[in-house]
């Protein structure tokens, strides 16, 4: 490409006249604030760290025997039930984006059951240990693979204490065009990183609220108006291995 | 034209092609001799978009523009969106799919490895082998609209109760208007 002055994108210019009467916040009495939903970001813009993306779970709530978030990731993403593609593989080297783990207290018989997946740390040793610079962080703190850079080396898979990442052993047919995946290389929960472009919420948040567990979080960490923040800040919540100081975007209570 | 440029011309661009590298202007010189810009090779048939970009650019670059240069496009785009989230339309690969996907007798999308399908027409004719479709979709996915729509249902700033699933009548719409196109 010769000419790097690409033409305007028509949704940009449709986000500029749309924004043209948008107010962030109005006061309707003194003190209290109608908060109006904060514009999505262009479509043309870079993601920034302004923002940094978390998920807060609540494994008190977490449904014992409920897969909603596990099947409303494989939908979304293309992967285990959503596609059959990867019928050699055994269970243990099928993809698994997200599971459920079960926890059982050995003094007290307590169960407790929760959603395990990428935590998307502030400082991810998958990022630490990739030799070709395909494991990467983005500027709001969503980690993903960058497949075309991936060569499928599995360090990342041994560096990640939460298990959290797969590798694809065989040949796949009918990826998601939001979701692309392919054999050689390794992935990982993206936080629905092109929902959350578009200003919508991840696919196992949006189900674990339609199944009224209401179990689930999702939001700008750095906004102290954002409703995991409330969350967190009243209540608190948890990092699993907080011993790593990896400063987790995924927080959990009641574990 | 004549045989030895249509030769040269022939030459140039399957070797630009397989090398992914920006054509040098071979075929400059013919500006104004046809607008449509012919390809150099008379036995292949392009198959014309199912829909257009635009009125006035029919693709998202002009045509001869496009033939060269796509792959430069869409390694462009491919790292913005990657790695920055910068999702604009224009020179996706998605786009690219949902307008240039062949219908085959029975209605069906024909996939990749099919000679219909639009990158494989000139692909196989050239002799480039490209792996995008080892992991991306080679055919438009129905789905996109319905999910956009789901996503925007819940706005993760809200924090209204939201219901995340949209009424069987909405998705019934989606369904039909799609199978309509
Ligand atoms: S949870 Fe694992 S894959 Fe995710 S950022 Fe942390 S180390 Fe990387
Ligand atoms: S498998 Fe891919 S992402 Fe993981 S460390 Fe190796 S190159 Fe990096």
């Amino acid at each position: 490409m010769s000419d790097t002055s690409k033409p305007m994108d028509p949704t940009r210019r449709q986000f500029i006249t749309k924004a043209g009467g948008a107010a962030g916040a109005a006061a309707i009495a003194p003190g209290v604030f109608l908060t109006t939903p904060a514009q999505a970001k262009p479509a043309d813009q870079p993601v920034s760290n302004d923002k940094r993306w978390g998920i807060l779970v609540d494994a008190n709530k977490c449904g014992n025997g409920c897969n909603a978030c596990v099947t409303a990731c494989e939908e979304e993403n293309g992967w285990g039930s959503a596609n059959p593609s990867e019928d050699h593989s055994s269970p243990e080297q099928k993809a698994h984006w997200i599971r459920k783990v079960t926890i059982k207290d050995k003094a007290t018989q307590h169960v407790t059951t929760l959603p395990m997946m990428c935590q998307h740390c502030e400082n991810p040793p998958c990022v630490d240990v990739c030799p070709t610079g395909a494991s990467f962080k983005r500027e709001d703190g969503i980690v993903l693979v960058d497949k075309h850079i991936c060569i499928g080396c599995r360090y990342c898979m041994m560096a990640c204490p939460y298990k959290a990442r797969s590798f694809i052993h065989e040949d796949l047919k009918d990826q998601k065009p939001w979701a692309p995946r392919g054999k050689g290389t390794v992935e990982s929960c993206t936080m629905c990183v092109h929902r959350v472009d578009e200003d919508g919420t991840p696919a196992c948040v949006e189900a674990c609220n339609a199944e009224t567990h209401k179990a689930m979080v999702f939001g700008d960490l750095y906004d102290e108006n954002s409703e995991i923040s409330r969350e967190l800040k009243q209540y608190g919540g948890k990092e699993i291995r907080a011993d790593l100081n990896l400063n987790t975007g995924v927080r959990y209570r009641g574990i | 034209m004549s045989q030895t440029k249509l030769l040269m011309r022939l030459f140039a661009l399957m070797i630009g092609a397989l090398l992914l590298l920006p054509l040098a202007a071979t075929a400059d010189e013919d500006e104004g001799e046809d607008e449509k810009d012919p390809l150099p090779f008379s036995d292949l048939v392009i198959t014309e978009p199912a829909r257009r970009f635009s009125e006035e650019t029919g693709c998202v670059a002009p045509e001869a523009e496009m033939r060269r240069n796509h792959m430069e496009y869409i390694l462009h785009q491919r790292d913005e969106t990657m790695h920055e989230g910068i999702r604009t339309r224009q020179y996706s690969l998605e786009e690219c799919i949902n307008c240039h996907a062949v219908k085959d007798e029975q209605g069906e999308y024909v996939r990749v490895e099919d000679e219909r399908h639009f990158c494989a027409t000139c692909h196989t004719y050239a002799s480039v082998k490209i792996d995008c479709f080892q992991c991306h979709s080679d055919v438009p996915v129905r789905a996109s609209k319905l999910r956009k729509l789901q996503s925007g249902l819940a706005p993760h700033h809200s924090t209204e109760p939201f219901a995340g699933k949209l009424a069987s009548e909405t998705v019934q719409l989606l369904t039909n208007e799609d199978q309509a196109q």
